[in-house]
């Protein structure tokens, strides 16, 4: 099939079944649909979740599809031979079987390749530890695992105190899950205090080793400020000790000297994708009510486990902070609740990753230099559906809630969250294919992909915050969200993106937002305007404006509607305001798109060599 | 009382006392229809106690129609009209239950009266505010409802609203589950849920948007009533207001909303606000009807936040001085009782400080820009919010977002400005071929005349 015309698209929370009727597409990378006033809704096969039929109706065969994005769209194709078709072929296209095969190898962004080149070279890792301040007196670049050889899901920079000499890194990372032993995350120049994170140890139920004990003893020396270290395992202890049987575990106290352990309770991957599931399936609901949400946002734990997540972070920054107390992090692989306790708490510690750049640099450190498993967790590629959970996504919603509590002090806006969360999932981009840095050289991504930050930073004014202070925090002041249980809310921004009824009709953000650009172009305007009088009336002038300006004389604009009769004007109409309502009528689809910004549909970027996919029946 | 010795620190530039006559109200009605008239009946509060002296009804229904409907109707409160849908000529009635009781008494005068707001061959709506079944049940005690019968041309659609005790309980359960920091995150949500506060938000919401609907949407006039007519019919009738009338946005026209449909029609603040609101009180009489009724407000201001003239605090404002207040306009439980005290005599209105330009300007909202059009909430549960600014307000640190607030409006106050320089500068600038010598003597004036002529 090349099309499908007279399809129709229903509103999900529609109780009215209201719909748009228009005619389906297929492209090698797209489903696009076109309704009747040629508005277009595009919807990337990568981020094609799940797709279902259901039963035969009346007005046709209901195709389901849920993507990864949270969008959920609903068509009615009035064949069922037709749906079965594009049924068939989008559950080919949305299931990849090798990395070869992802948008991003097609992805052709009419870039050369020094430009690139360049691309990939925005975001400089080594450069990062430099601002850090490492290597220094403690801490020193270590060439272990240059080759890989030590840890394949590590990356092949590391740093480690300077005591910790080679036998104790390789006899470290043998008592290590995954060889994944302590490194560096974070330094925090100021309290000469760390970050450092890893796997859990295979203790079992006593085993123990002594390079291990040697590998924390450095880093406790490491740090002038305080010998004491905190171990924390991100796990809810049942779990860790349950993991004892099986020849892993936790630190036992007694065998180390100087470290406080602690416990701080994050679920693991099959519960949060599981509380995620729970949440989706309610807050989809249609015609829901209030306590049916509630106790679904409770039921489904969600909230929950975000602010266990972000508690923890706060432990880690106020022991570094507060106590001036290196902390090394673990769970049970090290690359999931450690990526985002890690992350989150040096977000907190140092204001630099609140800034667009510096955030870019934060998900290239903690979670793709190291290991998050983003191609198992996104489901990149047709694997195992136990591999998935939202860990990323958790990680996004706790900055997002960071900056709801701190809305100055981040650099970039909400928009640019949900922008990075789409394209985790697009495949569209190199940075986050595969699971660790050793699978990504194998790909060439490098060569044969593009890098997401640069496209990012080229349309930065869409991200950026229009309220952030750079003052706000001082480098290195720690940032202290208060984490009691009414500052978490659900983000409806994110999980209902695309479902334009639940949103405000008129957004602040955007007034804002666009006031704040139209500001800086007015700056520029009479700076010119400035220039102009100046050089073409010579000094005197000058004076003249000062006297105008303090005179403050009717402009020509304000001569045709002076304003003390501006309340008189006839208001103008805002054309999004009109709509029905949800509960006595259902919401209709008759306005704007309410946030230009957050639409997806990129048809300039769609590559059209590949031109329309083939029929499959 | 306090309100009887408070002696005001500032002056009085208008009196808030006359501010809103529904004298004034009646002549902008006058403008655009004339099928409607003021009438005197109620003028020494003897035909319904809970009304003001003057009421708007329909042109073709004398003041002998109007005693007895008010014989037929609770507490004497007949069909009134609350509001006029200039868009299409449909009206808002509110009124009382019907005094039917369980042999079906009939009023000829009472059908007479609301079916002349009726195009013909027009069907009206009521929204009764009480579930079917309480509205049976009131039969027995001499209430009742309209029945299809003597009421042909109306559909009765029951909405219920939650009252009385019900939603004073609703009300403390979430005043106490705000004020536990130590809850964690599944007791708070549960205790959230408990107290069904939302639940009663989305509803009286969706009660407010049905009649709205049936009136811009279905092109039909409404009846709203409850049983006694002045709580949960209020809520419907000043909401749907806000949704349907941009005047009802502005500062004025709120102010005028909340003293039309809840002050002169009767909402007794007195039994409804007399502790404080954050109380344990189990004061039979309580209920924070009007809260409830701000709150929905303040949910509709959050999804047009440029559609309204006023801000938040002013919402908080009129929160806390319908509990506790140095002012009389609160005072009373209907205007009767106001006139018997001498409150405009011997008090001062809250709308006298209120409206100073000085004050003002604290509840103005930046962002606003004049939207006539009728505006639709989601009452998806995603949609609503606890308001924070009444709820948490002495739990939750909120400097960072004041400071938030403030460089929000100073964005919008530093465009203005520019916007205005620029335009200065424009002009200085095409003058320019002038020389200096003249420019120093032209006048401002004279400079935009020279523009207009260069083109």
């Amino acid at each position: 099939w090349e099309h499908v015309e007279q399809v129709k698209l229903l509103d999900r929370f529609s109780t009215s079944n209201k719909s748009l009727t228009g005619t389906l597409y297929l492209t090698a990378t797209h489903l696009l649909f076109i309704d009747s006033s040629q508005r277009e809704t595009w919807i990337l096969h990568h981020h094609i979740a799940a797709v279902e039929k259901l039963p035969l109706t009346t007005s046709g065969c209901p195709l389901v599809i849920q993507c990864k994005n949270f969008r959920i769209v609903h068509f009615v194709v009035p064949r069922e031979r037709d749906c079965h078709d594009i049924y068939n072929s989008l559950l080919q296209l949305s299931r990849t079987a090798k990395y070869e095969d992802l948008y991003a190898f097609s992805y052709n962004p009419k870039q050369n390749e020094s430009e690139q080149v360049k691309g990939w070279q925005l975001i400089d890792l080594a450069e990062e530890y430099k601002r850090m301040g490492v290597p220094n007196d403690y801490w020193q670049l270590s060439d272990a695992n240059r080759d890989y050889k030590i840890c394949e899901t590590y990356p092949r920079e590391l740093y480690v105190p300077r005591t910790a000499s080679k036998p104790i890194i390789v006899g470290s990372s043998k008592f290590r899950s995954k060889g994944r032993f302590p490194v560096l995350s974070y330094y925090h120049k100021n309290k000469e205090a760390a970050i450092c994170r890893c796997s859990q140890p295979l203790s079992g139920f006593s085993a123990r080793c002594l390079e291990d004990e040697h590998m924390l003893q450095a880093i406790s020396k490491a740090n002038p400020s305080n010998r004491y270290m905190y171990v924390m395992d991100t796990r809810p202890k049942l779990n860790a000790m349950a993991n004892r049987a099986a020849g892993k575990g936790y630190e036992n106290e007694d065998n180390y000297s100087n470290i406080r352990f602690q416990f701080v309770g994050i679920e693991n991957i099959h519960v949060m994708r599981s509380s995620l599931q729970k949440l989706l399936e309610v807050s989809g609901t249609r015609g829901l009510s209030v306590n049916d949400f509630l106790s679904g946002l409770e039921s489904s734990g969600w909230l929950r486990h975000i602010k266990a997540v972000l508690d923890a972070a706060v432990f880690l920054a106020k022991a570094i902070a507060v106590e001036s107390a290196s902390v090394l992090v673990h769970c049970s692989d090290g690359w999931d609740r450690t990526s985002q306790v890690c992350s989150l708490g040096a977000l907190l510690l140092d204001s630099y990753y609140r800034t667009i750049k510096g955030f870019m640099v934060l998900i290239e450190k903690d979670w793709i230099s190291f290991g998050h498993k983003f191609s198992d967790r996104c489901c990149q590629l047709d694997g195992d559906p136990k591999e998935i959970s939202p860990v990323f996504t958790q990680f996004l919603e706790s900055v997002w809630n960071l900056t709801e509590q701190f809305p100055q002090a981040f650099e970039f806006n909400e928009a640019f969250l949900l922008q990075i969360h789409e394209h985790v999932h697009s495949c569209q981009f190199g940075n986050f294919l595969g699971n660790c840095q050793k699978e990504r050289e194998e790909l060439k991504l490098k060569e044969k992909t593009y890098s997401l930050w640069p496209f990012l930073l080229a349309e930065q004014k869409k991200y950026q915050n229009p309220l952030y202070n750079p003052d706000f925090s001082p480098e290195l002041t720690l940032l202290e969200p208060n984490t009691v249980s009414f500052n978490f809310k659900f983000w409806r921004n994110m999980y209902h993106q695309f479902d334009r009824s639940m949103h405000p009709r008129q957004s602040v953000f955007n007034l804002i937002m666009n006031t704040s650009e139209q500001n800086k172009q007015l700056e520029e305007d009479i700076k010119e305007l400035e220039a102009k009088i100046k050089q073409r009336n010579g000094r005197s002038d000058v004076v003249l404006v000062k006297e105008q300006e303090q005179t403050a004389p009717p402009a020509p604009l304000a001569l045709k509607s002076p304003p003390c009769f501006q309340k008189e004007q006839p208001p103008v109409p805002v054309n999004d305001a009109v709509r029905t309502i949800e509960g006595s009528n259902a919401a209709d689809n008759r306005y704007s798109e309410l946030v230009s910004e957050f639409s997806k549909a990129e048809p300039a970027v769609v590559s059209l060599e590949y031109g329309v996919a083939r029929m499959t029946c | 009382m306090y309100p009887f010795f408070y002696r005001p620190m500032f002056e009085v530039l208008e009196d808030g006392w006359s501010s809103f006559l529904l004298e004034q109200e009646f002549e902008h009605l006058s403008s655009v229809t004339n099928e409607w008239r003021l009438s005197c009946v109620n003028k020494d509060f003897s035909v319904c106690p809970s009304y003001p002296p003057v009421v708007i009804v329909p042109k073709s229904i004398d003041d002998e129609a109007l005693r007895k409907v008010a014989l037929f109707r609770y507490g004497g409160r007949f069909p009134v009209l609350s509001y006029y849908h200039k868009k299409n000529g449909m009206a808002m009635l509110r009124s009382s239950q019907p005094l039917t009781g369980t042999n079906g008494r009939r009023c000829k005068e009472d059908e007479k009266l609301i079916n002349a707001t009726l195009r013909s061959g027009r069907r009206g709506f009521v929204i009764d505010t009480r579930p079917l079944n309480v509205a049976q049940q009131a039969r027995a005690k001499g209430g009742g409802f309209e029945q299809e019968v003597h009421y042909p041309q109306w559909r009765r659609i029951h909405k219920y609203i939650e009252r009385f005790h019900i939603l004073q309980e609703s009300f403390i359960k979430l005043v106490e589950a705000c004020n536990d920091q130590s809850h964690n995150m599944d007791r708070w949500l549960s205790k959230l849920e408990a107290s069904n506060w939302l639940t009663h938000i989305k509803e009286l919401l969706t009660a407010a948007c049905l009649a709205a609907q049936c009136i811009d949407r279905e092109g039909a006039s409404v009846l709203v009533h409850g049983s006694e007519g002045t709580d949960s019919t209020l809520q419907v009738t000043s909401l749907a207001q806000i949704i349907l009338d941009p005047r009802c946005r502005t500062i004025r026209g709120f102010e005028a909303l909340v003293v039309r449909e809840w002050l002169q029609a009767g909402h007794p603040f007195q039994q409804r606000c007399a502790q404080s609101a954050y109380s344990n009180s189990k004061q039979k009489w309580e209920a924070p009807v009007f809260l409830l009724f701000l709150e929905c407000v303040w949910q509709i201001h959050r999804q047009f936040p440029c559609s309204f003239e006023f801000n938040e605090h002013f919402l908080i404002l009129l929160f806390e001085h319908a509990y506790a207040s140095q002012f009389g306009t609160f005072l009373g439980n209907n205007e009767s009782e106001r006139a018997k005290l001498k409150l405009p005599q011997k008090t001062m209105s809250l709308w006298s400080w209120v409206n100073r330009p000085e004050e003002l300007s604290r509840f103005q909202n930046p962002i606003y820009e004049a939207n006539s059009l009728v505006i639709w909430p989601s009452v998806a549960p995603q949609s609503l919010q606890l308001w924070e600014g009444i709820f948490l307000r002495w739990n939750r640190p909120s400097r960072f977002l004041e400071e938030a607030e403030e460089e929000r409006i100073n964005i919008i106050k530093y465009n203005k400005e520019l916007q205005a320089k620029k335009t200065r500068l424009g002009t200085v600038s095409s003058l320019g071929s002038c020389s200096v010598s003249e420019l120093g003597t032209v006048s401002a004036e004279a400079g935009t005349l020279y523009l207009q002529l260069c083109g």
